[in-house]
């Protein structure tokens, strides 16, 4: 039997502070005993003199006379290949009326940092049927690529589809899709798990949920059960799983929040300092390791306030994460689906998944070529609102048209559609077929020779 | 030894009372040995950084003391390894504790087994001077390791100099005082290391790429900052210059930065072959992975420890370039210290001697004449990810102050695929004028006029672009147009250089010089049209042209660009 100490000096926000206890570990699993009523927390702080605790389940109800007890141990997630098909709260109990899990193993949420020298390097294709993601900003196994978007944008739409289309080019594999939702609405959960239903997702999926009413705090351990989940389904099971978390900007909340609680020095806007670091061993744990056959593919969804770049949140993510997907305002209005601006949209991976062997030999060729024209004929848009469009040269007419009709052939496609990689680059040579042959400048002459579809169905001929 | 006792846990931070130890002493704590180094004594507390995951430590628990300041090993076999932030090989940690790195394990920076043939260059009798060669190791093919007099240590006449196969540890000379030599020593990483003077960097640091070389040219010896908001570029700049550059030693520090991107680099590196030797890339480099997400005291440790090892490569006489991905990720483990210190913030929660830190670190740079009697040197070049891409903040503007080359990465360049996408006119390199008799010498007398003549074209093209803007391209009169097709050319046929083209991905100096000349040509002829009355549609339609852009694809590009050049001559003659 444990020690229970009923010794709480402060109870201040989601933190308790506790006197006079045997020397305890940092970043042990406390339980706390309030009436009938259970909570969890963990140490954050740990010295002779005071410990401070972080509960989980929110203070509300505990006072000086609540007992604790240290466990002596870590937070640990039971696992076992039951897991999958369940839905759990944020904290990871069962959420769908089910039995508790039944754990074959129990792993450390807080998960060790993968040695990059045991690191293999991602490069496999992931087809996700939408144009601007495959062809000009191609997924990979094994990446990290989350999706900047604004309140009232259709991300979730897009990971659904994504979650739905995903598919490795002419193999299958076991694959699963792990759903993190940390302070989303109840309606907005409701339609991730309706729309698992109705596709028969939910048989291969796990799914967190920490919804907007429940505790903040609760949401610092979700994304760790979540990630601690699909290690063991990848590295265990040898599955290739799909990680989506939704929404990072809430979870940050969460950190400024109990930063505040503490008393620290807080960075950028009220941020801790250690965001970057934490955020990191977060997005860190998706990849794929030597001799292992499963992978941990993430796709996080983050809203940034006010739709801006620069802020903390999405700015730190940017420099974790392998690249982003991001939404924009302005396509939405103009009634294009997914309105995914392709512009400040990156994939860092994208090389090693794509060309011959993997999608294409011309793929990277007409992706350079693709952005380097809608890019140019964005620049032109402000210059015709200035002269109108009849003082442009011929060439810059050109390259104008070729920005709308790339929007609306290229990027926009129906919520349903699954385009292959071999249709997305026909899209994009079709178009490209629109412009003189001499302003392909990015694309060498052997590849305009056999895809160009002026030779193209010369050939057919 | 004392041992002390942990008081109080916060993160990776620890107070322990009982010690004796120095600042910056290494020290084992917990149980588990976890390595740490003191950071700051206050009355009987010291205040120690703990460089692994501190889950689980309680107060109570043991601090041992090491007696010594955090040090690196130096000796043969450091080059090809792959290091965490405090030089422990990650392939031995992986061997010790699987695909996920573990606590408190210990291992030796270099192989203490390993036999390695020593050939003495002294002999009996002879009198050493610290920093001074002993003897050679041939650590790689191409590499000649020499064992050096440790630096600050007295020196004296050899009384026994042993040839043949030793490990690091044994001894292999013996001076009259009964000193003994080993072929390994060790040097506190905060400490630079002495040379005997500082020499002005008056020879170029060759990259190949165009933008580089031609217009902000890095010297040897010499220091550059790359800040550029993410996705700008930066490390495929980074791994670009490791690939090109023409240095004999490569140091590469991912500090804080992707586990997949060091898996690439991991993998693409020793597949790579070294475009002067046709060796792997490997053999001469030495890698530094401290991910994001390994423990951020290690982090900070890491741009020390791989300058440590740079300027022992440089005090054998060789050029070494030091890359440190990114330098943002190292103040930012400072800030992180920093706070958890409770220490006073300075700007943006940097601390105050943010500034001091990054000086201390670009001045241990520099060609140099080295104890050993010849001459090295570390070139840096330090990635900055600025917040939010604002080159306004605090740890871009305190690099600023200290290199001599900034390279700017433009988001804009970057949305529109040119890559590197370094803006050609907010980036500047004050080695300019040192370097000029170097490149009249050895490449062209031309090189700087051109240089001069193209940038002022791109200037005059910015200016032009803005009133473009407003009135649109064919309302400027028609020089004007012709300048702003020539800033194209420079700019897509130029500056725009493929990293993944295998021959586009280097430039010598002489293809450099004359796709540059050739534009300049163009523009001559152009101009010379125009007088003559002939319409920018004639003059900007040349086949020719067009042909011109294909040119730097080629790898025997020279009979390829007399024959567009001729073209081009016969075009502008037939035009009326």
């Amino acid at each position: 039997m444990t020690k229970e100490y009923k010794t709480i000096t402060e109870i201040s926000g989601p933190l308790v502070f506790v006197e006079k206890t045997e020397p305890v570990g940092y970043m042990e699993l406390v339980e706390i005993r309030t009436g009938g009523d259970l909570k969890r927390g963990q140490v954050l702080d740990s010295s002779d003199e005071i410990v401070v605790i972080q509960v989980f389940e929110g203070t509300g109800g505990l006072s000086k006379e609540s007992a604790i007890s240290f466990t002596g141990d870590v937070i640990k997630m039971p696992l076992s290949p039951n897991i999958v098909g369940r839905v759990l709260s944020g904290s990871g109990k069962p959420r769908d009326g089910g039995p508790e899990i039944v754990p074959e193993v129990l792993r450390d949420i807080a998960g060790a940092a993968i040695n990059p020298a045991s690191r293999e390097k991602p490069r496999a294709f992931i087809q996700t049927g939408i144009s601007t993601i495959d062809g000009t900003n191609t997924l990979v196994r094994g990446q990290k690529l989350p999706i900047f978007s604004g309140a009232g944008l259709p991300h979730n739409d897009l990971a659904l589809q994504i979650a739905r289309q995903a598919k490795a080019l002419g193999e299958a594999e076991s694959f699963a899709v792990i759903f993190c939702a940390m302070g989303i609405t109840n309606e907005e959960a409701q339609h991730f798990l309706a729309d698992f239903e109705r596709t028969g997702a939910l048989e291969r999926a796990v799914v967190f949920l920490n919804l907007a009413d429940d505790p903040a705090v609760e949401r610092i351990l979700t994304p760790r059960l979540g990630l601690t989940t699909a290690e063991y389904l990848a590295f265990d099971l040898d599955m290739h799983v799909l990680i989506i978390y939704t929404d990072m900007t809430n979870y940050c909340e969460s950190l400024r929040q109990m930063g505040a609680a503490r008393e620290e020095v807080p960075g950028r806007r009220g941020y801790p300092g250690y965001m970057y670091t934490d955020l990191a061993i977060q997005y860190e744990r998706a990849g794929i390791i030597k001799g292992r056959k499963g992978s941990i593919t993430q796709f996080p969804i983050l809203t940034m306030p006010g739709d801006d770049i620069t802020h903390p949140i999405p700015d730190l993510s940017g420099y974790i994460t392998e690249g982003q997907i991001l939404i924009s305002r302005e396509l939405h209005r103009k009634g294009i689906y997914p309105p995914v601006d392709i512009r400040p949209s990156l994939s860092r991976l994208m090389n090693s998944g794509i060309g011959k062997g993997h999608t294409r030999e011309d793929h990277r060729a007409v992706s350079d070529q693709l952005y380097a024209y809608y890019a140019e004929g964005n620049d032109l848009r402000g210059l015709a609102a200035i002269v109108g469009k009849e003082a442009l040269s011929e060439r810059d007419k050109l390259v104008l048209e070729f920005a709308d009709k790339f929007e609306k052939r290229f990027v926009n496609q129906g919520r349903d559609e699954d385009r292959s990689i071999f249709d997305t680059l026909q899209i994009g040579w079709d178009l490209l077929a629109d412009l003189p042959e001499a302003m392909l400048t990015r694309i060498d002459d052997k590849f305009i020779k056999q895809y160009h579809p002026k030779y193209a169905s010369a050939a057919k001929k | 030894m004392e041992v002390g006792k942990v008081k109080r846990v916060a993160g990776p931070l620890v107070q322990a009372v009982g010690l004796k130890a120095s600042m910056y002493d290494l020290v084992l704590v917990g149980e588990e040995g976890l390595m740490s180094e003191v950071i700051g004594i206050s009355g009987n507390k010291h205040i120690i950084q703990v460089y692994e995951d501190t889950g689980g430590v309680r107060p109570g628990e043991p601090v041992k003391e090491t007696g010594a300041p955090l040090v690196a090993q130096l000796g043969p076999g450091i080059l090809t390894q792959i290091y965490d932030g405090i030089q422990r090989p990650l392939p031995k940690l992986a061997e010790m504790s699987g695909d996920f790195i573990s606590r408190g394990l210990f291992v030796d920076g270099i192989d203490h087994k390993k036999k390695w043939e020593f050939k003495p260059v002294v002999k009996k009798g002879d009198v050493v001077k610290p920093g001074q060669s002993i003897g050679e190791v041939q650590e790689q093919l191409l590499i000649n390791h020499k064992i050096m007099v440790p630096p600050r240590t007295k020196g004296g006449a050899i009384k026994e100099i042993y040839g043949g196969n030793f490990t690091v540890d044994e001894t292999v000379a013996v001076l009259e005082d009964g000193t003994k030599l080993t072929m390994m020593h060790k040097w506190p990483v905060r400490q630079a290391r002495p040379v005997t003077e500082k020499l002005a960097p008056t020879i170029p640091l060759r990259t190949g790429q165009r933008v580089v070389d031609g217009f902000f040219s890095l010297a040897k010896g010499g220091t550059a900052a790359i800040p550029g908001g993410f996705g700008t570029g930066k490390t495929v700049m980074q791994q670009t210059l490791s690939k090109w550059a023409d240095v004999d030693i490569v140091i590469y520090v991912g500090c804080g930065e992707r586990g997949n991107e060091m898996a690439d680099l991991l993998h693409e590196f020793p597949e790579l072959q070294d475009p002067r030797t046709g060796r792997p890339l490997m053999e001469r480099s030495i890698v530094y992975a401290n991910t994001s997400n390994m423990p951020v005291a290690a982090r900070e440790a890491s741009i020390y420890t791989g300058m440590t090892t740079a300027e022992y490569y440089r005090d054998m006489g060789y050029d070494c370039l030091m890359t440190a991905d990114s330098t943002s990720r190292w103040a930012e483990a400072m800030r992180e210290m920093g706070s958890r210190l409770e220490e006073m913030p300075g700007e943006e929660g940097y601390p105050a001697y943010l500034g001091a830190r990054l000086a201390d670190f670009y001045e241990r740079a520099g060609r140099a004449e080295v104890l050993n009697g010849g001459q090295g040197s570390v070139s840096i070049v330090g990635a900055v990810s600025p917040a939010g891409g604002d080159f306004t903040e605090p740890v871009t503007q305190n690099t600023l102050r200290m290199v001599k080359v900034f390279w700017a990465l433009d988001s804009k360049l970057t949305q529109r695929r040119h890559f590197p996408s370094i803006n050609w006119l907010d980036s500047y390199s004050l080695y300019d004028q040192i370097l000029e008799p170097w490149f009249v010498e050895n490449v062209s007398p031309d090189w700087n006029k051109n240089k001069r003549r193209a940038m002022n074209i791109l200037q005059e093209n910015a200016e032009l672009e803005e009133i473009v803007m407003l009135v649109g391209s064919d309302a400027l009169p028609e020089d004007q147009q012709i300048t702003l097709e020539v800033a194209r050319m420079i700019i897509n046929f130029w500056l725009a250089q493929s990293a993944f083209h295998p021959v586009d991905t280097f430039c010598p100096y002489k293809k450099q010089f004359d796709l540059l000349e050739a534009i300049l040509k163009y523009r001559d002829y152009a101009f010379d049209a125009v007088q003559k009355g002939i319409s920018v549609a004639q003059i900007t339609s040349v086949p020719s042209k067009d042909a011109l852009a294909k040119v730097r694809l080629e790898a025997e590009y020279e009979p390829i660009l007399a024959k567009v050049l001729a073209q081009m001559d016969a075009e502008f003659k037939a035009l009326k």
